[in-house]
């Protein structure tokens, strides 16, 4: 029933999902605080291994914040945020590093990470989990090239012998350099711009800036991949590309969560889709279900609202009420009309 | 014409030392945006260290092959004034970054008079006096053969200098420009947030960018000791904003411009007093710094602040 791709592994019926028997991330009782202001209150969603997840809502939902407070820029008011390596939902594993201070606990491949008490670098160095912006943020003035191996200083510092071996040359360190380049060019060729290799990564038109900040991303080995908008100001060419990228990163192994207000990606694409509204969750489910929910249509869509007031008579009695209200408010006003 | 060249070398020796140290204020500048104005006091220790160090090797263990003793000062000065850099570092900046932006600047210039006071209280407000080690040189030009008067003449102690700066330099150079550290120094330049966001531990990144800062500092503050044989508390005041001078002059943030920059102050300030007169010669290096800005803002070789949109 679903336009969706066909996750890879088919889950069956409707009542099983694979963000509920095995989800890379969880997301629980998030609320994020600016003041007064509540940007997300209360949220709970779970990003299943594997899927493309998106996370959509009008402007001002929260959907940003919830990402930085995935990626560790900021601080969540309260809640947790789990990230789990290696299948299963390990509710024991996450039960037992919440109960000591630790912040993550690894075993052979597969971990749990408590986001919400990890420093930004450590998301990305331990937890792997990668994004990109809204607003393009790459390294301008160095080269493609540099940029990808900037997402790899990890692997090549240790590589590197914490700089030493680096500067003398030694074999280790080049064989790790190689490799890196290896990977930076496998991506590239991906994003179709490895002739652009050494050009300075501002000189990039913004369709590719943006393929390439997701090239970047996934430099890191990221085992979830976070994009805020990935098709904004793309044309539908590229658009219909992007859709194709993301498809290879999920074969890759790589589980996506995706903000996006391209209603065409989101419905195309996605597994799973989640709704905000004002901070808080109004929809969560397959992209059919969320696209026949009434809350979604008249929060997000909002169609109905608007033709309800399009009615001739409800127009009227809008005016005649604010007529009213207008020379309540002001006295001098009402009696200079008289 | 003699004369020119016997200034020109002089500069260029003098201008050396000026570049090793201004390396640290763009350095820093560049990553966290901020004037270290303790730097040339890192650059006073570094002198203070290597001067400990020689006098514990020669007098009380008895090293007396020079060469070998001063690459032993060389490294255990690099190494110990890099950790008062680290410390500097960890304990007056990294805890007010993120605050309002002239507060990293006021520690800056407290832990300057810290510094100050701490090694003249410590080591005495007296000038160290440290006698020439390294003398002799190669005449390049000779005058009158019967009176052997020496025109032009390049001092070892010069090639020394010119030497290990241009070593210092070249392998700096490939650090920032090819290994996977200089890579991340570069990335929290331009974005810091987004470095960390791609793993880089920007903390660390910018402890080592003082640490490198002041072990080139340190090399400076040897290089100070041998060619002027004094030392005292107050050096690190005017070789730092002689050196901050020379990384605006170059362009802050651009490490050939520090370099370049350095050359040209040493340069200037040799020349000045050389031709003109000794008592201006800090009045002229100033002065041309005022007209390079006011025709060329962001200096020599800096980039002009490009709106981040």
């Amino acid at each position: 029933m679903s336009i969706a791709a066909e996750p890879r592994v088919p889950v069956a019926g409707t009542s099983v999902h694979r963000w509920e028997t095995d989800p890379v991330l969880t997301v629980e009782h998030l609320t994020m605080r600016f003041g007064g202001l509540v940007a997300v209150g209360d949220l709970s969603f779970s990003v299943g291994r594997g899927d493309i997840t998106a996370l959509i809502g009008p402007n001002g939902a929260g959907k940003t914040t919830v990402f930085n407070c995935v990626t560790g820029f900021y601080k969540p008011t309260e809640g947790r945020i789990v990230m789990r390596h290696g299948a299963g939902a390990k509710a024991n594993l996450v039960e037992k590093v919440t109960g000591s201070s630790a912040r993550y606990e690894t075993d052979k491949g597969s971990g749990v990470f408590l986001l919400e008490r990890m420093p930004d670098f450590e998301i990305s160095k331990k937890a792997k989990v990668a994004r990109t912006f809204q607003n393009i943020r790459l390294f301008g003035g160095m080269t493609l090239l540099e940029n990808l191996l900037v997402a790899q200083h990890n692997p090549l510092t240790v590589a590197s012998g914490f700089t030493f071996a680096g500067i003398l040359g030694l074999s280790s360190y080049r064989k790790a350099h190689r490799e890196a380049v290896e990977k930076a060019v496998y991506w590239l060729e991906r994003v179709g711009l490895v002739d652009r290799a050494d050009d300075p990564a501002g000189d990039l038109p913004y369709g590719d800036q943006r393929r390439l900040e997701i090239a970047r991303a996934m430099c890191t080995d990221p085992q979830l991949l976070c994009l805020d908008e990935p098709a904004a100001g793309l044309n539908p060419r590229e658009s219909t590309e992007l859709n194709q990228f993301l498809q290879f990163i999920r074969e890759q192994g790589t589980s996506v969560l995706l903000i996006e207000h391209d209603m065409g990606v989101v419905m195309e694409i996605s597994d799973h889709v989640v709704v905000l509204d004002y901070g808080v969750k109004i929809s969560d489910g397959d992209s059919g279900f969320v696209k026949n929910d009434p809350k979604v249509i008249a929060a997000y869509l909002g169609v109905d609202d608007e033709a309800e007031i399009d009615v001739p008579e409800v127009r009227a009695e809008v005016t005649a009420a604010r007529h009213e209200h207008e020379h309540q408010a002001d006295p001098q006003a009402a009696r200079d009309s008289n | 014409m003699e004369y020119f060249l016997q200034q020109l070398i002089n500069g260029l020796t003098l201008g050396s030392i000026y570049g090793l140290i201004a390396i640290g204020y763009t350095m820093v500048y560049g990553i966290i945006g901020m004037i270290n104005f303790a730097h040339g006091d890192i650059f006073m220790i570094g002198a203070f260290i290597a001067l400990a160090t020689f006098l514990i090797l020669t007098s009380v263990l008895g090293f007396a092959f020079l060469p070998l003793v001063l690459l032993i000062v060389l490294i255990v000065s690099m190494l110990f004034t890099a950790a008062w850099g680290w410390t500097v570092e960890r304990i007056a900046y990294r805890p007010l970054r993120g605050s309002f932006r002239l507060a990293p600047l006021i520690t800056a210039i407290g832990m300057s008079i810290v510094l100050q006071n701490f090694v003249q209280i410590s080591q005495g407000a007296r000038v160290k006096p440290l006698p020439p080690q390294i003398q002799g040189g190669i005449t390049l030009m000779q005058g009158d053969t019967e009176t052997g008067a020496i025109l032009v003449q390049l001092s070892y102690m010069q090639i020394i200098i010119i030497l290990t700066t241009l070593v210092l330099m070249a392998g700096f150079t490939l650090l920032i420009s090819r290994t996977s550290l200089g890579r991340s120094q570069r990335a929290c330049e331009q974005d810091r947030k987004m470095a960390s966001l791609l793993g880089v531990n920007v903390d660390r990144t910018i402890s080592l960018t003082f640490v490198m800062g002041a072990a080139l500092a340190s090399v400076a503050g040897l290089m100070f000791l041998l060619l002027y044989g004094v030392i005292d508390f107050y050096i690190g005041f005017l070789a730092g904003v002689k050196a901050f001078t020379a990384a605006v002059l170059g362009g802050i943030g651009s490490l050939p411009g520090a370099m370049l920059g350095g050359i040209l102050i040493g340069l200037i300030e040799v020349f000045w007093s050389g031709y003109f007169s000794v008592e201006y010669k800090d009045v002229a290096a100033f002065s041309i710094l005022a007209i390079v800005l006011i025709f060329l803002p962001s200096g020599l070789l800096g980039k002009p602040e490009v709106e981040k949109v």
